[in-house]
């Protein structure tokens, strides 16, 4: 196996895993901010 | 505990910085596959922890559909102890034995596997109770599909290399990974769009089926002839120490990762749930009606957002 080929396929799954967890993150982030934003239209309402 | 999470937030960066270099640099080169084998160190602890995290949603949801009466209750906490029991006592059984050693198991980790079970029950119990339960469940669910996304997409990268192929079509190992992943997005889009009252109780019985497909994935390659590869822990696999020290420290670190990320998204969704049910009181005291006010206490956040 060629060894200098093959390492592309490593630094692609080890990045994929990160991206992968990074944009789930993301998704958390932007859903708490929604919560967030929710409590603060609730709290003005009363 | 709210000052806990940026501490911990900041070990584990440093533990999976550490494992990291580990599985980069520490870890010795296979013979065989070269470097590319080192994607094991991220391929095998996020089946692992999506393993795990499928196992507590299991736990949950069981707990979620027994704990609606209290005799399902009593009869759910007598089955787990029974699991126990008799997952403790069938391993040491000579037949059972011998035929486990055929396929490279201990009877003590197969007998520490089935205690897992009532000790798990017990400990969900304990910690979670009333709609928390739910809210763990689809916690695990969610966090349990970002790992089996990882395994899934990071088996075909290495597979390419070693395999010649990205994927084996008709391979146990591979295709009941793919449906465990389609079982648990089908439970995550059930709690996203259903609007029923039952959405929850649904959800917890898909949940429960589901779970069943874990240990199929898990013991395919005990039990099928496969492309994938044997077990590296029992089953009759061989792994230079060196590398299976990296290999648990990654899972360590995964576990580590994996359970800031499910504390955060279990805060999410109670807060979720809460800004939901005053949401709706809200609207129920602009329209005073008593008759809708006492439905109300009905607990709200069927679904997931």
């Amino acid at each position: 196996m060629n060894s200098a080929g093959s390492i592309k396929f490593l630094y692609a799954a080890y990045t994929v895993t990160w991206l992968i967890h990074a944009l789930y993150i993301g998704s958390l982030v932007r859903r708490y901010s929604r919560v967030r934003k929710q409590m603060k239209d609730l709290g003005k309402g009363k | 505990m709210k000052k806990a999470f940026p501490i911990l937030a900041v070990l584990t960066a440093l533990f999976l910085a550490y494992t990291f270099y580990q599985a980069m640099f520490v870890a010795p080169t296979d013979a065989l596959q070269g470097d590319v084998y080192r994607i094991i160190f991220y391929h095998v602890p996020s089946a692992w922890t999506a393993f795990l995290l499928f196992f507590i949603n299991f736990v949950a949801s069981v707990h979620y559909l027994a704990d609606a009466k209290p005799s399902t209750q009593r009869a759910a906490k007598w089955i787990a102890i029974a699991v126990g029991i008799v997952g403790v006592i069938i391993p040491y059984i000579p037949q059972v034995r011998d035929w486990l050693q055929t396929i490279g198991m201990y009877p003590s980790s197969a007998a520490t596997t089935a205690l897992m079970i009532p000790a798990l029950y017990f400990v969900v119990g304990k910690l979670f109770r009333g709609q928390d339960v739910d809210v763990l469940a689809v916690t695990c669910a969610e966090v349990g599909v970002v790992f089996c996304t990882i395994v899934l997409i990071t088996g075909p990268i290495w597979a390419r290399p070693v395999w010649g192929i990205w994927w084996a079509p008709g391979d146990i190992r591979l295709t009941s990974t793919l449906v465990l992943w389609l079982i648990y997005v089908s439970y995550l889009v059930l709690r996203r769009f259903s609007d029923s009252a039952q959405t929850q109780k649904l959800a917890a019985v898909l949940a429960v089926f589901g779970a069943l497909d874990v240990p199929l994935v898990y013991f395919s390659i005990w039990f099928f002839r496969t492309q994938h590869p044997q077990p590296v822990i029992g089953g009759g696999g061989s792994m230079d120490l060196r590398m299976l020290h990296v290999l648990l420290l990654n899972w360590m670190a995964f576990l580590c990762f994996g359970f800031l990320v499910c504390w955060s998204r279990f805060r999410l969704e109670k807060l979720r749930r809460e800004v939901e049910e005053a949401e709706a009181l809200e609207s129920l005291e602009e329209h005073g009606s008593p008759v809708v006010q006492s439905s109300a206490k009905v607990p709200l956040g069927g679904g997931s957002r």
